[in-house]
This record gives C-alpha cells, sequence and structure tokens, in this order.
C-alpha cells in the first residue's frame, strides 16, 4: 500500500549523537589473540574447560563456516567485515564465576548502574520491589553476576551461565544445543557456532511455572571484540517461563560485531514468553560506527499445545538482521512475534519473523510495527508456510509501518508458501506517515514537536507494547522516544 | 488583549492575508464572517503558529508581546487556543492520555505543577459530563472515527480544561445538530470572562443566537472590510456579501 503522499515540510535535524549508554568502562581484559582460526576456537573451548564432545562441536561449525558465504539477500548495505581482524574472546579479569554481586568488580557493577539495569535489581535486593527478576548480565564474552540462584533452584529452574551448565549440566545441553539453530543453519549462526563465549541457560522443568521473569543483560565493551552469545532455553512439559534480554553497548567509531543465537524448546504444553529489548549503539549522525546485529533466534514449538511468544522493541544497531521465528512442530501448537522496530540516523533495519507451519491446528500471529525517521531503512521480512500435514493451520499477520519524515524508507516483503489446501493465511499491511496536521494539532494543544511524535508513536506501537512484561514496558517507552530524539523540528 | 496589525500573510507565491487588522480586548467576543476562501482558516493558523504560512508584513501581539516568532506550543501555553474547522483524528492514541498529555505540557511550560491524575481525571470528567461527552469516547482514540459533531465537541472540552487566554473557534458550529450547538455554545458562554477573549468564525447568523458577540467584523479579499455590533450580523444575512467583494463578485 502506498504511503499517504504528505510530506512534512519540516528537513530532519538527527542527533542520534544523543546515545545515552556510550561510556566504555575501564577494566582490565583478557583476551585471546586476534583473528580466528582452528587454534583460537581451541583456547576458548580450552579457557572454559570445556568437555571434548563441545570442542569437536565447534572445530566442526567453524570447518564448516570456512565454506559459507555471508548472506547478502537482505536490504541492507556495508562495507565487509575483515573477520580476521576481530577479537573473538575478551573477558573482564576479575571473573571466574562471582557467586554473588558483592564478588563483581564494582566498576563493573557501576557499568549495569549506568545503563539504568541494575536500579531494579538493586531496588529488588534493598526489598523495595516486591517483583522479582533475576538477572543474568554477559559482559563482553563472559557471564559476570546471575542473582536470585538459589531461589530459583528451589523451584528445580536452573538459570546459569550457559558456560556453567555445560559443567553442571551436560546432558541437557548436550542433548539440545543446536537442535533447533543447528550449527550449520547459516553463516551467522555457524560462526556463532564455533566461538560463542558465554550467555544464558534455562531449564524449567515439568509443570513448573518459574516463580520471577528472567532476564539477561548483555553488553560489548571492548573494541574491535565480536560478541556471540548463545541462549538456550528449554521449557518442559507443562512448564512457564518468561525471559526478557535487553542489550547496549558503548559508543565506538569502527562497527563491532554481535551474532548471537537463541535457541528455545518448549515441550507439550509449555510456553515460553521472550522477550528483548535491544539498544545496541545505532552510530553517530554521520552513520559511523555502531552495532551490526546479525542474530539468529529460533523457537521450536516441539510438544503438543506448546506456545512461544517472541516479543522484541528494537531501537539499537546500526545494522539489524534478525528474524525470531517458530517451528510449529506440535499439533495444536502456537506461535507469536510482536515487534517494535524504530530506526533513525543511518540506521538499516531487515527484521521480521518466521512461522514454520508444520504441526496440526497449528497457530500463529505476527504483528510488527516499523518506525522509520531520518535517513533510516526498514524492512520487515517475514515468512509463513504450511507443511503438507499442517492441516488447519492459521496465521494472521499485520504489519504496520509509520514514516516520520521523507528521507526514511519502509518496505515489507512477505512470504507465503502453503502446502497444504486447509491452511488459512491472512496479511495485513499498513504504511503511514506522522502528519503535518497531527502534529499541528497537538503542538496547537501545547505538546512540543518532539513530545507530539512521541505521544503519536506511543499510539501506534500501543498494541505491542501491551505484550511486554508491565515494568519493561515503559522502559521500552522511554526507550522509542530517545531513539526518535531530533527526528522533527 | 490580542492586537492583529497590517498582517501580509502568503502562501507560496500567493497573498492570502493583505494588510489584516483587528483588536478584539479582554473579554470581548469577537465574530468573524466572510464568504469561502477569504482567508479566515488562514487567520486562525497564523495566529496559532502553524507553518507553512509566510507573514511578510505585520504583527500579532499578545498582551503586547509579537507572538509570530514563538513555536505553537509556545503560544498554545500562552493562552492561545484555536478549535480546529476540521479537526484531526490520532490514531492510538486514548482521548483520556492526550488530554493529560496536553495538560501537563502547558502546565510545565509555564512552570506550573503537574497535576496528578486523579485530580486531572476529574477534571475531565466534570467537564465531559457538562458537554455530553461519553466516558467511553474518553477512552477511545482522539477524534477517530467521531462524528463531525462529535469532534467539535472534543474540542471545545479541550478549550474548557485548557482555559485558554485567547480562544479561536473556527466554524465550531458547522456539523453540530440544535440541540449540539446549543450545549457547545453554553459551553463557550460559561467560558467567557473579563480575561479571556474569542474570535468566532462563522457563517451563520443562529451560532450568534446563542454566543452573543460583542463586536462583529466582515472579512472579504484578505482584509478586515466593515466592523460593527451584532446587528451587522443580521444585515449579512440578508444581503450577503456581494458589496464586499467588488468586481470579484462579478
Ligand atoms: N496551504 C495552502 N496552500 C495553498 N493554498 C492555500 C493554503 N491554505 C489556504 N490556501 C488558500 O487560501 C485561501 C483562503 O483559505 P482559507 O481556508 O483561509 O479560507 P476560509 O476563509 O477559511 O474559507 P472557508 O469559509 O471555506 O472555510 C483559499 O483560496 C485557499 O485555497
Ligand atoms: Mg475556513
Amino acid at each position: 500500500m502506498a504511503a499517504r503522499q504528505e510530506t512534512v515540510a519540516r528537513v530532519e535535524e538527527i542527533d542520534v549523537d544523543a546515545y545515552k549508554y556510550g561510556f566504555t568502562t575501564d577494566i582490565e581484559s583478557e583476551k585471546a589473540p586476534k583473528g580466528l582460526s582452528e587454534d583460537i576456537v581451541r583456547f576458548i573451548s580450552a579457557k572454559k574447560n570445556e568437555p571434548d564432545w563441545l570442542t569437536e562441536w565447534r572445530l566442526e561449525a567453524y570447518r564448516r563456516w570456512l565454506t559459507m558465504d555471508e548472506p547478502n539477500w537482505a536490504r541492507v548495505k556495508y562495507p565487509p567485515i575483515d573477520y580476521q581482524d576481530l577479537y573473538y574472546y575478551s573477558a573482564p579479569k576479575s571473573t571466574p564465576g562471582p557467586k554473588t554481586l558483592d564478588e563483581v568488580d564494582p566498576e563493573l557493577l557501576r557499568t549495569y548502574e549506568k545503563l539504568g539495569i541494575p536500579l531494579r535489581e538493586q531496588e529488588i535486593l534493598a526489598g523495595v520491589e516486591t517483583r522479582k527478576v533475576a538477572v543474568d548480565a554477559v559482559f563482553d564474552s563472559v557471564s559476570v553476576a546471575t542473582t536470585f540462584k538459589d531461589e530459583l533452584a528451589r523451584a528445580g529452574v536452573i538459570f546459569c551461565p550457559i558456560s556453567e551448565a555445560v559443567k553442571t549440566h551436560p546432558e541437557l545441553v548436550r542433548k539440545y544445543l543446536g537442535s533447533v539453530v543447528p550449527a550449520t543453519d547459516n553463516f551467522y549462526a555457524t560462526l556463532n557456532s564455533a566461538v560463542f563465549s558465554d550467555g544464558s541457560f534455562v531449564y524449567v522443568p515439568k509443570g513448573v511455572r518459574c516463580p520471577m521473569e528472567l532476564s539477561t543483560y548483555f553488553r560489548i565493551n571492548e573494541q574491535k571484540t565480536g560478541q556471540f552469545e548463545r541462549t538456550l532455553i528449554i521449557a518442559d512439559e507443562g512448564s512457564y517461563v518468561s525471559y526478557l534480554e535487553g542489550c547496549t553497548a558503548p559508543k565506538r567509531d569502527e562497527n563491532q560485531l554481535h551474532a548471537a543465537v537463541v535457541e528455545l524448546v518448549a515441550l507439550d504444553d509449555a510456553e515460553i514468553k521472550y522477550s528483548t529489548v535491544q539498544n545496541w549503539y545505532p552510530g553517530d549522525s554521520e552513520g559511523k560506527g555502531g552495532i551490526y546485529n546479525f542474530v539468529t533466534k529460533r523457537g521450536d514449538c516441539r510438544g503438543r499445545n506448546s506456545h512461544i511468544s517472541w516479543t522484541q522493541v528494537e531501537t539499537g544497531s546500526a545494522i539489524t538482521w534478525k528474524y525470531p521465528s517458530c517451528i510449529l512442530r506440535g499439533d495444536n501448537s502456537q506461535g507469536e512475534f510482536y515487534s517494535i522496530a524504530v530506526s533513525n540516523g543511518h540506521q538499516q533495519v531487515d527484521s521480521g519473523s518466521k512461522m514454520i507451519h508444520l504441526g496440526r491446528n497449528t497457530r500463529s500471529r505476527i504483528v510488527s510495527k516499523g518506525i522509520s525517521a531520518g535517513k533510516s531503512q526498514n524492512t520487515y521480512r517475514g515468512q509463513v508456510s504450511a507443511h503438507r500435514k499442517a492441516e488447519g493451520a492459521r496465521n494472521f499477520t499485520q504489519c504496520d509501518s509509520l514514516l516520520i519524515g521523507h528521507e526514511c524508507g519502509a518496505h515489507t516483503v512477505p512470504y507465503i508458501e502453503s502446502k497444504n489446501p486447509s491452511a488459512q493465511f491472512e496479511h495485513e499491511a499498513t504504511t503511514s506517515k506522522i502528519s503535518e496536521d497531527q502534529l499541528f494539532y497537538a503542538q496547537q494543544r501545547g505538546l512540543s514537536a518532539e513530545e507530539a511524535t512521541a505521544l503519536i508513536v506511543n499510539g501506534f506501537v500501543r498494541d505491542v507494547l501491551q505484550q511486554l512484561p508491565m515494568e519493561f514496558a515503559v522502559e521500552a517507552q522511554k526507550l522509542i522516544s530517545i531513539s526518535l530524539e531530533g527526528s522533527v523540528g | 488583549m490580542l492586537e492583529i496589525k497590517n498582517l501580509h500573510v502568503s502562501v507560496g507565491d500567493r497573498e492570502i492575508l493583505k494588510g489584516l487588522t483587528l483588536t478584539v480586548k479582554d473579554g470581548e467576543v469577537a465574530a468573524i464572517m466572510g464568504p469561502n476562501g477569504t482567508g479566515k482558516s488562514t487567520l486562525s493558523y497564523v495566529i496559532s503558529g502553524r507553518e507553512g504560512y509566510e507573514v511578510t508584513q505585520g504583527e500579532v501581539l499578545l498582551d503586547g508581546e509579537n507572538i509570530l516568532e514563538l513555536e505553537p506550543h509556545v503560544r498554545a501555553a500562552k493562552g492561545v487556543f484555536l478549535a480546529f474547522q476540521y479537526p484531526v483524528e490520532i490514531p492510538g492514541v486514548a482521548t483520556m492520555t492526550f488530554l493529560k498529555a496536553a495538560m501537563n505540557a502547558q502546565r510545565r511550560s509555564r512552570g506550573e505543577e503537574e497535576l496528578a491524575t486523579p485530580e486531572l481525571m476529574k477534571r475531565v470528567k466534570e467537564a465531559a459530563a457538562k458537554l455530553g461527552v461519553s466516558q467511553e469516547m474518553l477512552r477511545r482514540p482522539l477524534n477517530s472515527g467521531f462524528s463531525g459533531g462529535e469532534k467539535k465537541r472534543m474540542d471545545i472540552l479541550q478549550m474548557t480544561l485548557l482555559q485558554p487566554r485567547f480562544g479561536i473557534l473556527d466554524e465550531t458550529d458547522s456539523g453540530l445538530d440544535i440541540d449540539a450547538l446549543r450545549v457547545v455554545s453554553e459551553g463557550v458562554n460559561s467560558l467567557r470572562a473579563p480575561n479571556r477573549s474569542f474570535l468566532v468564525i462563522t457563517h451563520y447568523q443562529r451560532l450568534l443566537d446563542y454566543i452573543k458577540p460583542d463586536t462583529v467584523h466582515v472579512m472579504a479579499k484578505g482584509a478586515i472590510q466593515r466592523s460593527g455590533g451584532p446587528e451587522l450580523a443580521l444585515e449579512l444575512e440578508e444581503r450577503g456579501y456581494q458589496e464586499y467583494l467588488g468586481e470579484e463578485a462579478a
């Protein structure tokens, strides 16, 4: 559908330099030498005292990766990445394995404090807030703090760095690692399989409703350091877990690579809610610097009546390449994807979702809200498919784009494929502009151009924000306003 | 007091207002009548600060201060309010949310304390009840799918809540049924006060039966052609604008 032919007369003044989280932290770190080779892969594996099977798994992935090409079908442009000019391992020196927050380098904690994250965390610790959130923080490559471990353990929930799970629960890791996103899946996922550093591991046993929100904060700090986290979440039969990840990075002139893999497995009657608030550094007003966010996220609704729901608020990164997906394998399983992707300045977003219907009566729903401002490009790319056996599969996709200014672009690329005649797929798409009439109306009532834009944008994204856990919805709303600062007037 | 002095305004290379001069004193209700396309809405936009209108000459003074350089929201905070000829729909933004945002934004601009939500909701509900705006409408997105008359009421509700110093009503009566016209007029009348003035733009004498103006001004060809008391509106009703249009009427 064509954009409404209204022109915002204003020339957009972009101030993406105002990135709030662009400080670096002064901590000594321990790095592997630059570049990638079998030796580096072995080094990473050895650093983590990994069992042989995992070292082999990484090496196989590495060898496979050497034969692969970087994908080029996404609507994003960037100069070639020199994979030999990156560090693949960096750990803050004060680690190995802090047991409590007291043991964590205070400088590191201050970093999280500056991020505004552990505020909640600290409130919780001080008993101010009743709702509990367990936090795993990953700094560059290493997980530095996991809170509430004991309380979770009493419920039987395992929530720990994946490097630790490899040692304490090898049977689970071995069974599920790579079972949703195989080591050979795609260029970035395969790279991740070879060099992944850390990430979170969650296992919720049968019938257990996880007693609190789980959350991980990722931060890239070191220069020229790739971050390759690996997250694995398993919800056993009849269990429920809600998980939130947040991401930030300091301002750097060069681009930083982030290639994460997230795997979710939901067994019979289990439910996983996975939310992301991604605010990696988007680069400056000239388009210099910023994170390349090439991420593979996939959930496997392996069991009957299982349910996986992705919610994402994406405001950061210079380039986003990300398609959280659901494989609806179990009969009656259900997949959801709710997304808000905001782009400003020179950001490029190519994001969307895949819903692969394999089982009977599987249902999926995609609600995507793209907001483009400045000179950014924002593409929704989605795939919905029904396998021959996916009797009665249903999908509803709604894809709305909002344009601010006249130098940005919004694109919608849906792929729909059905091999079962009983499948019903619906797709709705709209593109609109914040009209000058709307802005003036709100300004006449007393709102500044920025406040007016934020209000209208919040209205536009409201139904997705409602999918986020309450306390994060407020944060996400603020983040959206911040990232659109300077997009009008 | 609002003083408009020799105002010339162009859109592109077309001059629309051609030396318009008008003073509205404190407490005064001034009515402007004039043929379609004369520039009445243009005048209301220029006073309230909409972009796209180039002021080539003249001033607009609110209490002696030239407001033409101020941003629209700053003028709003100083008390300029425009009830639009065509109020705009803002999908997704609940009416109550919008009202809260507007009231508190103006208070912030003036350096006043923001109102707490309960107090704010109370004020909104009271004003809404008087204007026959239902609770259900307050929950809906602002003006989205509202009927023409409902949108006009919503604008008057906003005026009631924002308590402006200078209110402009641009054809607020158009599209209102007889009962709504009475309710809206009563709303406006109850706001009449010694320190508040109004500019009422209308095509119909009937509105002026309800909102009794102190002065009536005939606008044509981008300027005020004649000013008088309420009787002028009656005369216009009878005789039309022919005599003010000169050759253009032919
Ligand atoms: N943005 C614009 N671009 C081009 N022409 C404009 C613009 N705004 C107003 N005009 C023109 O200026 C003239 C005055 O318009 P305006 O809306 O002010 O008239 P009005 O007196 O309010 O008329 P009505 O009684 O029909 O509401 C019209 O000829 C209109 O087409
Ligand atoms: Mg008009």
